[in-house]
C-alpha cells in the first residue's frame, strides 16, 4: 500500500451483551481512496463505522483516524468526519434549506448562508429549498443527506449503505459524486451489499462475523480467492436449460456453489480437478461449458461460506 | 350474503398477538397494574377532606386554669395539634405567614377574669383559609366549644356561668375570608398546567429524535450534551412563561384572585419550576426507550403531583407518610410559593424553604439528566 493512511485501527472489538459483533478487526484505509466495506447482514459493518466516528465506544482496539487517537480524540475526529446513516436521519419536518442550515450551524461554519446556497445549487434543489425534507423521494433524500454530511468539508466520509432503496440512475449519479469527492482528496469508506457498487470502489474490505476476511482491489480479491468458475450455457437435448442444473450440481463434491445467471449457470470451486470431475458428466450436447473469470459476487459468496464453516 | 364474515380464528390471531406485545412492553404493563393500585391507596388512605391534627400555634396571655382548660378542649377535638407556643403576637403572625401553622390561637390576658365576671370573654382563632377545605372542619368543631370547655371549671359559686356560653370564639379566616375555593384552586392550577405541558414536551425531546432516527446524525456532529439540553429547553422556558402570564391574567380577570404581593418570590419560583420541570422531562427522555414510554413516565409523575401536592386535597389532611412523599414533589413547593405570594403576599424571606427545595430539584434533575445523556449510541 502506498500513501498516507486515513484510518489505521487495530484489534477493534465490540460486544453488545454477550454477542460479540466485531472481533479483533484491523482496518486500514488509504487517504483519498474509496474503500468499500462489504459483508453480509449483521457482519459488524455498521458497528465498525460507528466506532470509527465516535458513535460507539469500542471495547478493545487502538489506532488512528485522520492521524488522531481514535479513542481519545473522538471529539476532534467528529468535526472532521462526515457520517451518513443507513436510515434517512435528517429532520423530515424541517425544509431542505433548514436542514442544511442546522448542519452548518452545528459545525460552526462561518459563511453559512453562502455554503448552504452553494450546496442547494449543486444539488439542484434551489427551487425546492422550502419544501419539507420528508417530502423528497428516496433518491433525493439520499443526495440531500450526502450534501449535509459533506457540507462542513470533512476529511473522512463514512457512508453506511447509502444507496439502499434507490433507483439505478440515482445510484450511478451518487457514485459519480462520491468519486468526484474522492478525487478532491476526501477519504471515503462506504458499506454496501451491492456487488456492482463494491466494484466501483478502489479497495474492498470484506467482513463477516465481525472479522476481516479479505482486503484488496476487486481483481486482487478474485485472484486471492483461488476460485475457479465454469459457465454453462444452452440447453440439454431434453430441453432443460443450464440454470436448471444448479440444484443438482451444487450437491456434487468439489462444487462450492452453483448459481443460475438467467438461463446460464456458474459453477465454482477452489479445487480445479474436483470441479472438473464434477461437471464432466454434464458436458452434454447442447450445453457449452467455458471457463469464466469468477465475479466478485462469486468471491463474496465463497467468502461467506468459508466464514460460516470457520466461525458459525 | 356478500358482507364480511367473522372468523374466530382471525380474532384469536389478533388477540394472541396483542397479548404477546403487551407482555413485552413492561412499562405499559406496570402502568395498567400500578396505576389503579396507586390511585386506590392514595384516595383510600392519603386523601382526607376533613383533615384533623392541623398544626396550631398558641399565644396564651392569660395562663389561667380556664385558658388551660380551653386549650385541652381544643386539643380534644382532634382538629388541632399544638406545635408551638408563641411569646408574642409577631411570632404568631410569622408562623401563619410561613405556613408552619394552620391556626393561630390567641387567649387574651383578661380571658379568665372575664369568664368569672361573665363579661363576654373572647378567644381568637386565626385560620389560614387560603385552602378553605383544610380549615372547614376545625372551624365547625370550634362552634360547640364554649358550651362545654369549662363545664368542669365552672363549679360551685361559678356554676351559674356555665349555663349560657361563658366565652365566645372569634374566628378570623385570613387570606380568603369569603371562603372562595377558586382562590386556592386557580393559583394551584398554574403548577399543574406547567407540569403537565412542560414535562411532557421535553420528555419527547430525545425519544422523538431516537424514534425518527435523527439522533444518530445529531450524535455524529460535534454538538455537546449541555448544548443539546439548553437548546432544546430554551424555547419551552418561553412557552412556560407565556402560560404563566396567561393563567395569572385570567386568574385576576375571571376569578378575581387577589395578588397581594411577593413578586420576587413568585418570579423566582416560576422560573425555577419551569426549568426544573423541563429538565425532568429531559431526564425522562434520556431514560425512555420510546415516545410512548416517555409519556407514561410523565403520567406517573403527574399523578402524585395532582393528588399529594396539596393541589386537590388539603396537604395537612394527609397522613405523615403521604406528607413525606408530598414534600419530595416539586409541585408541592411551587404551590406553596404561588399561593403564598398571591394570597398572603409572602416574600422571599418567608418562602425561602420552598425556593431552596425547587433549586435543589433543578440541580439534582439537571445533573442526573446530564449523567444519563450519552454522546454515543452505546
Amino acid at each position: 500500500m502506498t500513501g498516507a493512511l486515513a484510518i489505521d485501527v487495530r484489534a477493534l472489538s465490540k460486544s453488545f451483551g454477550d454477542k460479540q459483533v466485531v472481533r479483533d478487526l484491523d482496518i486500514q484505509v488509504q487517504a483519498g481512496r474509496v474503500t468499500g466495506f462489504v459483508g453480509p447482514n449483521g457482519s459488524g459493518k455498521t458497528t465498525t463505522m460507528r466506532m470509527l466516528c465516535g458513535l460507539l465506544t469500542p471495547d478493545e482496539g487502538e489506532g488512528k483516524v485522520l492521524g488522531l487517537d481514535f479513542r481519545k480524540e473522538a471529539r476532534v475526529i467528529k468535526r472532521r468526519t462526515g457520517y451518513m446513516t443507513q436510515k434517512f436521519s435528517l429532520y423530515e419536518d424541517l425544509t431542505i434549506a433548514e436542514n442544511l442550515e442546522f448542519t452548518a450551524r452545528v459545525y460552526g461554519m462561518s459563511d453559512r448562508r453562502k455554503r448552504v446556497d452553494e450546496a442547494l445549487e449543486k444539488l439542484g434543489l434551489t427551487s425546492r429549498r422550502n419544501q419539507p425534507a420528508g417530502a423528497l423521494s428516496g433518491g433525493w433524500k439520499q443526495r440531500l443527506a450526502l450534501a449535509a454530511a459533506t457540507l462542513h468539508e470533512p476529511d473522512l466520509l463514512l457512508l453506511d449503505e447509502p444507496t439502499a432503496g434507490v433507483d439505478p440512475k440515482a445510484r450511478r449519479e451518487f457514485w459519480d459524486e462520491i468519486h468526484a469527492l474522492a478525487a478532491g482528496g476526501l477519504t471515503v469508506m462506504v458499506s454496501t451489499h451491492y456487488m456492482d457498487e463494491a466494484e466501483r470502489c478502489h479497495d474492498i474490505a470484506y467482513i463477516a462475523y465481525g472479522r476481516l476476511m479479505a482486503r484488496g482491489t476487486t481483481s486482487e480479491l478474485i485472484d486471492q480467492s483461488r476460485l475457479v468458475t465454469f459457465r454453462a450455457e444452452g440447453a440439454t437435448e431434453e430441453g432443460m436449460s443450464a440454470d436448471h442444473l444448479s440444484t443438482e450440481l451444487s450437491r456434487k463434491p468439489g462444487v462450492e456453489m452453483a448459481a443460475p445467471f438467467g438461463s446460464a449457470l456458474h459453477v465454482s470451486g477452489t479445487d480445479r480437478a474436483a470441479l472438473e470431475a464434477a461437471i464432466a458428466p454434464y458436458r452434454r450436447p447442447g450445453l457449452t461449458w467455458t471457463e469464466a473469470r469468477p465475479t466478485i459476487e462469486d468471491v463474496f459468496i465463497h467468502l461467506m461460506n468459508k466464514a460460516e464453516d470457520n466461525f458459525a | 350474503m356478500n358482507g364480511p364474515s367473522l372468523s374466530g380464528q382471525r380474532i384469536l390471531a389478533v388477540l394472541i398477538k396483542e397479548f404477546i406485545q403487551l407482555t413485552r412492553d413492561r412499562l405499559t404493563y406496570a402502568m395498567i397494574l400500578g396505576v389503579p393500585i396507586f390511585q386506590l391507596l392514595l384516595f383510600g388512605y392519603a386523601i382526607n377532606n376533613d383533615p384533623h391534627n392541623l398544626p396550631a400555634i398558641v399565644l396564651d396571655q392569660d395562663r389561667s386554669s380556664f385558658s388551660r382548660s380551653v386549650l385541652v378542649a381544643l386539643d380534644n377535638t382532634d382538629y388541632f395539634r399544638f406545635v408551638a407556643e408563641a411569646r408574642s403576637p409577631a411570632e404568631l403572625d410569622a408562623a401563619i405567614e410561613e405556613g408552619r401553622a394552620q391556626f393561630a390561637i390567641t387567649i387574651p390576658q383578661d380571658f379568665g377574669r372575664r369568664v368569672v365576671r361573665g363579661d363576654r370573654a373572647q378567644l381568637l382563632i386565626e385560620a389560614d383559609a387560603s385552602d378553605p377545605t383544610a380549615v372547614g372542619g376545625a372551624v365547625a368543631a370550634v362552634a360547640g366549644l364554649p358550651g362545654q370547655a369549662l363545664v368542669h371549671d365552672l363549679t360551685g359559686p361559678l356554676a351559674g356561668k356555665a349555663g349560657s356560653a361563658p366565652f365566645e370564639v372569634v374566628v378570623h379566616r385570613r387570606y380568603n375570608p369569603e371562603n372562595i375555593t377558586a382562590y386556592n384552586i386557580v393559583p394551584g392550577l398554574l403548577g399543574i398546567v406547567l407540569s403537565m405541558t412542560l414535562v411532557m414536551m421535553t420528555a419527547l425531546a430525545l425519544t422523538r429524535e431516537r424514534e425518527r432516527g435523527t439522533m444518530e446524525s445529531l450524535l455524529s456532529t460535534p454538538v455537546e450534551p449541555l448544548e443539546v439540553m439548553v437548546g432544546k429547553l430554551a424555547p419551552y422556558v418561553v412557552i412556560g412563561l407565556i402560560q404563566t402570564a396567561i393563567i395569572l391574567i385570567l386568574a385576576r380577570l375571571l376569578f378575581g384572585v387577589p395578588f397581594v404581593g411577593g413578586w420576587a418570590a413568585l418570579t423566582l419560583g416560576v422560573v425555577l419550576f419551569i426549568v426544573g420541570s423541563l429538565s425532568l422531562g429531559f431526564l425522562f427522555s434520556t431514560v425512555a426507550k420510546s415516545q410512548l414510554q416517555a409519556m407514561q413516565m410523565s403520567v406517573f409523575y403527574l399523578l402524585p403531583s395532582l393528588l399529594l401536592s396539596g393541589f386537590m386535597f388539603p396537604f395537612r389532611g394527609m397522613p405523615g407518610w403521604a406528607q413525606a412523599i408530598g414534600e419530595a414533589i416539586p409541585v408541592t413547593h411551587f404551590l406553596r410559593i404561588v399561593r403564598g405570594s398571591l394570597l398572603k403576599g409572602v416574600g422571599i424571606e418567608h418562602a425561602w424553604v420552598s425556593l431552596v427545595a425547587l433549586t435543589l430539584f433543578v440541580a439534582v434533575v439537571t445533573t442526573l439528566a446530564m449523567s444519563r445523556y450519552r454522546t454515543t449510541l452505546d
